[in-house]
């Protein structure tokens, strides 16, 4: 009983919820998203800041605030740690391989090489309920990238 | 003993064959999440399989033996709906898909060309601690005709806010609706003399009895008359039945003075290509083909709530709900949404547990085959009233047992442990 807890809400998870990383919204950003998982009412205000590299826009900044439960609030720190300066390329690498996991069933082995954290969550994906939360913050972030680049290439 | 529990509580739980079974770790079930749906005994069960496998046919207008005996046992459910509510007359009982259809229904007809047509400065009044399903459509109608909608607050102990209710009936208001009990806070609102009030300056009175009618016995005959809702909804899922059936309750003169909702077979009594006549109550309201055997287990799941006795269900579900609350106050860091007073108060109870999301709540009760609610229970503009985003709720019923209580303390005890709440 308590094992099948355990493997859902995992050390990690429970840190992360405890301690989020890159919490609160910052300036500078080009794109502000609210987006709210409709089943259960968790919302997460999330900013997106990217800065031109070498090979394309870097993610230099995500910033949020977030009302919701332990897997999505740690989700949404572990996201931040994940593609906080990377390429928009290597980020939405690392949020498709994320998002295989978490649609996975279980069946998925995480690789902690891209999801480092974020190998935490394969136990949620067990739990279909909660799959959900463990995407919000994730969903957000792809969201706020697109409108920025979208914008980007508008003017 | 708890004074008022069902007295047969433990012939009652054997009537219901879901709460037998264990969860995969192999632990008794706990089901406190009835305010969301209800079990179902066998004898619903067993009506809806028997008229399956001997009496299926579509109803009115087969002309042969199965056809006669699925129309008579249509409209027994019928019958027994009206003898449920002490409707005034079977007529006015109309089949919808749930309790939301049977909004909808009203809200939209409330929009279309005839006596009760609303527009600009007219006014429909309901409460913020409405379901979504008695807000959205009000808010839908009053866009769409230019209507304004207009909302009774809440106090802090989470009753009504009557203290405006003068600005708020008045001639331009043409429909209040509200809920019966919340499905949230659990509060029984004080409908009668709300209706009265409404009625005083001539507007139409719903009600929503989602919760109520599952809880507390309702005689609508019985109420005199200026304190008698115009239209009562429930649905039959939280009252022992089946999914897939409402009932929308509306006086005849209200329903007669409505123009039809949804066209169709059924609904009609002549067609040509030039126009149409319509069907009277309640059939004018029920185009297409009726959820037949729904109808048939809300029959079968009402005559079993009146062998037990509304009165007698009533008094249980307060001595459950008075038990939880007393088992609730002991765990520390929690706190109830809503009237702590078990009689001012309906089954249902939403609290909040410091340092632990209600998401994770559920998770962890789950885990320990205790099935409750978490979320916003469709009641967002309520959770926004109390400052909190959501909630878990746990809901009791006829079949619900003091052990239940307890598992559900000690699992919420074990909860904040797990969180490491001390």
């Amino acid at each position: 009983m308590s094992a099948e807890l355990d493997a859902l809400y995992q050390e990690i998870i429970l840190d992360h919820y405890k301690n989020p990383h890159h919490q609160g919204l910052r300036d500078p950003f080009e794109a502000e998203v609210h987006h709210v998982n409709p089943t259960c009412g968790d919302e997460v205000t999330l900013r997106v800041h990217l800065t031109d590299g070498p090979d394309g826009p870097v993610v230099d900044d995500v910033s949020y605030d977030a009302l919701g439960c332990s897997i999505s609030q740690a989700a949404t720190s572990v996201m931040t740690d994940l593609v906080i300066g990377k390429s928009v390329a290597e980020a939405m690498d690392v949020h498709a391989e994320f998002l295989t996991l978490m649609q996975g069933k279980g069946t998925v082995e995480p690789d902690e090489e891209v999801l480092e954290d974020g190998i935490a969550f394969a136990g949620v994906a067990k739990f279909p309920a909660r799959v959900k939360c463990a995407l919000l913050g994730w969903m957000a972030w792809k969201d706020a990238t697109t409108q920025t680049l979208t914008n980007g290439d508008d003017q | 003993m708890i004074d008022g529990l069902l007295p047969d509580l433990e012939v009652v739980r054997k009537d219901f064959p879901i709460l037998t079974r264990t969860t995969p770790a192999g632990l008794p079930l706990v089901y406190l999440d009835s305010a969301n749906t209800s079990q179902k005994p066998q004898v619903v069960i067993d009506a809806m399989v028997d008229h399956l496998e001997r009496h299926n046919a579509n109803v009115a207008r087969a002309m042969h033996l199965l056809g006669a005996e699925a129309t008579e046992a249509f409209e027994g459910g019928r019958d027994r709906v009206a003898s449920f509510l002490g409707a005034p007359s079977r007529e006015e009982v109309v089949f919808t898909k749930n309790a939301s259809e049977a909004l909808n229904l009203l809200a939209n007809t409330f929009a279309w060309a005839g006596e009760h047509q609303l527009g600009p400065g007219d006014v429909v009044v309901t409460t913020e601690m409405e379901h979504h399903s008695n807000i959205v459509p009000w808010q839908l109608v009053t866009e769409r005709t230019g209507a304004e909608l207009r909302w009774f607050g809440l106090t802090d102990d989470g009753q009504l806010d009557l203290t405006n209710i003068d600005e708020l009936l008045t001639e331009h208001t043409k429909v209040v609706t509200l809920t019966w009990v919340s499905n949230m806070l659990g509060t029984i609102n004080p409908v009668a003399e709300i209706t009265r009030r409404a009625h005083e300056v001539g507007a139409v009175v719903v009600l929503d009895a989602s919760q109520a009618a599952p809880q507390l016995p309702i005689d609508l005959a019985a109420m005199p008359e200026a304190e008698r809702p115009d239209a009562l909804v429930f649905t039959g899922h939280k009252t022992v039945g089946p999914t897939g059936i409402g009932v929308l309750w509306g006086s005849r003169a209200l329903l007669e003075s409505l123009p039809p909702f949804l066209g169709g077979g059924e609904m009609i009594e002549t067609v040509t290509m030039e126009r149409s006549t319509y069907a009277g109550i309640p059939h004018k309201f029920e185009a297409g083909t009726p959820p037949i055997v729904e109808a048939v287990g809300l029959g079968a799941a009402l005559e079993y709530l009146d062998g037990i006795g509304m009165e007698a269900i009533q008094r249980h579900e307060q001595a459950i709900t008075g038990y939880a609350l007393e088992g609730l106050a002991t765990v520390p860091g929690l706190k109830v949404l809503g009237p702590t007073d078990a009689h001012a108060r309906g089954g249902a109870v939403s609290f909040e547990i410091d340092g632990v999301h209600p998401h994770d709540v559920a998770q962890v009760l789950d885990s320990r085959g205790v099935a409750v609610r978490a979320g916003h229970h469709c009641a967002k503009p309520a959770h926004a009233r109390f400052g909190v985003q959501s909630s878990s709720r746990m809901s009791s019923y006829l079949y619900t047992t003091p052990a239940d209580i307890d598992a559900l303390v000690e699992a919420l005890n074990y909860t904040r442990s797990y969180f490491t709440l001390g």
